[in-house]
């Protein structure tokens, strides 16, 4: 079973900035015990841009979809055997990232 | 009731939720296993009158509801093959602990998940181990049916798609999932003991007795949990005094003066024997336990005048080292109000004011309190803040009859 595994900032109350070296550790143990499928930090919501093409010409509008105080600061896809296994990794994953964590499966 | 209607109910209680667990299992599916529990039940509404009871309903339930699930997935293959895939995830593995390997416990611990809401926890328990209906539900939670109907659809879907797993939590993990699954009984015990709402009975007795039941069965399924045995103690001994506690005009009647001689001894007994049981083992007791041992001593004072509140003032002590809640505060204040006087017990009510402004006993603490003082005009102003805060009817007529009686 494979969850998206997101990562909420907050624009009002941000995580601190130097949880790099403890995400890669984390990840080094992911991929060891075999949950890691992929991760990825994300740049800036204002570096996004959002494209519908729904209509006769794609239209570009600059900056996220959803204008929100709490954003997705990061992604993670796990294999995982159930929602207990994710659920644990997740709770580590919130300190490791002193952030808030969304776990979703994939249909 | 006929003998057969009886065997029905009868047979509802105690297999419900061992049906449904053993079809959860064997399936991997909670909407089948309650689809086909369901349908088992009302085979046996139809054909037990004329065929008799079977020798074991039990088994004879188990084995028709097992044919009802291979009759709906045998169907269903034939329409859409997709839906053999997405079993849940079910550990064959002994759990390390020991005799408690029954397949209901997997159902409670499943419907009880930390990821569901609290109130679709309530609601799953209840449909799945309770074996009551959603229209049973959606009256007892004042919910249309549609929508209860819906918050159980929802979160069998939730299950089935995030895959929670079917399974007894690890030791490490366990005490924390216990207290979980006892914070919805206690839930649906509270909302049957006070029950809220301006056109609801005061006292929702199917809701305390069915609390009571599903407790009793955790006890029975974890017999060395403390907190189960206090629980399980604390709903006994209150509902023990549930008939001597609202008067025949539906008001409710406190403890001080109600009628003793009508609480329901053999509950009381019950309740003691748990916490003598628990007191024995000389383990520090959680929430439930010390919470029961203050009902305990409430229910062992023949006379209110006999209450020992130096004792109730002790436990409370011992409860608000475990728990901070501004509710436990409270309780103590009213307990230190019979023993130091209500000058020192207003005291601590009133530094709890930011923290339950909305709360309608700290309200009526506060009231009661004055109302002893002799300082009446401010009793009444805090009856008045109460009595629009309160939701059970009993209680808004005894607030409501207080203020009235109150000197100019």
């Amino acid at each position: 079973m494979q969850y998206l595994v997101s990562v909420i900032d907050d624009k009002d109350n941000p995580g601190s900035t130097d949880r790099q070296p403890a995400i890669s550790v984390f990840n080094d143990r992911l991929i060891a015990e075999g949950y890691w499928v992929f991760a990825g930090g994300l740049a800036d919501t204002t570096a996004a841009t959002v494209i519908d093409n729904r209509g006769e010409q794609p239209v570009f509008t600059d900056g996220p979809f959803v204008e929100s105080k709490e954003y997705l600061a990061g992604v993670w896809v796990w294999e995982a055997p159930d929602l207990d296994v994710a659920l644990k990794l997740a709770a580590e994953a919130s300190k490791v990232c002193d952030r808030k964590i969304e776990v979703r499966p994939f249909q | 009731m006929t003998d057969v209607e009886a065997a029905i109910t009868r047979a509802h209680h105690q297999e419900w939720a061992r049906v449904v667990a053993s079809l959860t299992k064997r399936f991997g599916d909670l909407d089948i296993a309650e689809e086909a529990a369901a349908e088992a039940f009302a085979t046996a509404v139809e054909r037990w009158p004329a065929d008799g009871v079977p020798p074991n309903p039990g088994a004879w339930l188990t084995t028709t509801a097992n044919r009802k699930a291979i009759d709906r997935i045998r169907r269903e293959s034939k329409r859409d093959d997709k839906q053999k895939e997405a079993q849940m995830s079910y550990d064959d593995q002994p759990e390390p602990l020991g005799a408690i390997d029954d397949e209901r416990l997997r159902l409670i611990f499943t419907c009880c998940h930390p990821a569901l809401a609290m109130e679709t926890r309530v609601a799953l328990t209840l449909r799945m181990v309770g074996g009551l209906t959603v229209p049973e539900i959606a009256r007892a939670f004042l919910v249309q049916e549609t929508a209860m109907g819906q918050r159980i659809t929802r979160a069998k879907a939730k299950i089935k798609a995030a895959r929670i797993p079917y399974r007894v939590p690890a030791a490490e993990d366990l005490p924390g999932r216990v207290s979980g699954v006892l914070a919805v009984l206690f839930l649906v015990f509270n909302e049957g003991y006070l029950a809220t709402g301006p056109d609801t009975d005061p006292v929702r007795h199917e809701l305390t007795a069915e609390a009571i039941r599903l407790t009793r069965l955790i006890r029975a399924l974890l017999p060395g949990d403390g907190e189960v045995a206090g629980l399980l103690a604390l709903m006994l001994l209150t509902e023990a005094r549930r008939t001597a506690r609202v008067s025949g005009s539906g008001e409710l009647i406190p403890l001080d003066e109600q009628d003793r001689g009508a609480w329901d001894t053999t509950l009381v007994a019950e309740g003691h024997h748990l916490v003598r049981e628990r007191l024995a083992t000389g383990l520090p007791p959680g929430r439930y336990q010390i919470l029961a041992a203050v009902n305990a001593v409430h229910t062992s004072a023949r006379d209110a005048r006999d209450t020992d509140w130096s004792q109730i003032v002790a436990l409370y002590d011992q409860l608000v080292r475990i728990d901070h809640s501004p509710i436990v505060a409270l309780n103590r204040a009213i307990a230190v109000a019979e023993l130091d006087g209500p000058e020192v017990a207003l005291a601590v009510v009133d530094r709890l004011g930011d923290k339950l402004p909305a709360y309608h006993l700290y309200h009526a603490t506060r009231a009661e309190l004055l109302r002893r003082m002799g300082r009446s005009k401010e009793s009444r102003a805090a009856y008045d803040e109460a009595i629009t805060l309160a939701a059970n009817t009993a209680e808004v007529a005894y607030l409501t009859r207080r203020r009235d009686q109150l000197a100019g």
